[in-house]
């Protein structure tokens, strides 16, 4: 299965497929947005985002709005590459099966 | 991702994820026909009350300074009412669709639609303004049909795609209105009023029957 070689190990599960899908098109989002739209627990997404960080996918702006903390996401040119090139293998899986 | 029914399933997903997340999705049909409504009532009070000779090019300039302060006074409040009471069924039917969907009317796509909206809206708002203090009553009429036009054209990108092809109808019906001054009101009817109907209908079969 030569074809599956190109899917991105990043992305094998839902919610980090999750999460770039909706960085892609946003240039930017806090968590609690993020919370809101993939329904994930605090520290789910946490969890998700650490590691998409760690792979350089996604990066982190904290800042203060006012007294408030506010922490927001944006994806990185690696990391829209990574999932477009994801978007494309899978595509190609199902178009050859 | 092990069959292609899981991926194909996945990608659904993801498309759906980017819509929802960039885009206000929960626009009823309804709001554009209750918009509609309001707007030919509207108009249909200000063809009763005015002569509408008043509102063409050749027929501003047998207006006396009072009658023309008159006729100004009439339209604004008469637009205003229009306005106000377009916005309110606009938002209830909206709010009552997100609530069916699940989804909350004040989010982050939602707050992108109405700043996209409201520039534009509100500087065509400040010029018909300037218009009627000028007694230039004629062009208003135009004028409040080409910047509705473009505030839906700007604000189409955060919501469905129908709204873009309302904008472009209405900035072309505000041109034509233009070059034809005797049928400003008409112009104004079809456009508020007609185009509303028309379009919200489409909406409200394409996506509010499911």
């Amino acid at each position: 299965m030569e074809f599956l070689e190109r899917f991105n190990k990043a992305f094998e599960s839902k919610a980090r497929l999750g999460i770039m899908s909706v960085l892609v098109v946003n240039e930017f989002l806090s968590f609690n947005a993020l919370k809101e739209l993939l329904q994930l627990t605090d520290g789910n997404l946490a969890t998700h985002l650490r590691a998409l960080e760690e792979q350089h996918y996604v990066v982190v702006q904290k800042q203060f709005i006012g007294r408030k903390p506010s922490t927001t996401y944006t994806a990185t040119d690696a990391g829209k590459q990574a999932f477009t090139e994801h978007l494309n293998a899978l595509e190609k899986f199902i178009k050859g099966a | 991702m092990t069959s292609p029914n899981e991926s194909l399933q996945a990608l659904t997903e993801i498309r759906d994820l980017m819509n929802r997340s960039s885009k206000f999705l929960s626009l009823s049909g309804l709001s554009g026909i209750s918009a509609g409504i309001v707007a030919l009532i509207g108009a249909g009070v200000a063809y009763l009350k005015l002569n509408t000779g008043y509102l063409s090019y050749e027929g501003a300039g047998l207006l006396t300074n009072s009658t023309r302060r008159e006729v100004f006074e009439f339209l604004l409040i008469d637009g205003l009412c229009v306005m106000v009471a377009a916005l309110f069924f606009g938002v209830f039917f909206t709010a009552r669709k997100a609530s069916k969907l699940g989804e909350s009317v004040w989010n982050l796509a939602s707050k992108r639609l109405l700043i996209s909206l409201i520039i534009p809206l509100a500087t065509g708002g400040i010029f018909c303004l300037a218009l009627l203090n000028y007694g230039i009553v004629w062009v208003s009429f135009p004028a409040t049909l080409i910047f509705y036009g473009l505030a839906l054209l700007n604000a189409s990108k955060y919501t469905l795609r129908d709204v873009a092809y309302l904008g472009i109808s209405q900035i072309t019906l505000g041109l034509i209105s233009l070059f034809l001054t005797g049928y400003n009101l008409l112009m104004w009817a079809l456009g508020f009023g007609v185009l509303h109907i028309v379009y919200g209908m489409v909406m409200y079969f394409k996506y509010d029957k499911k």
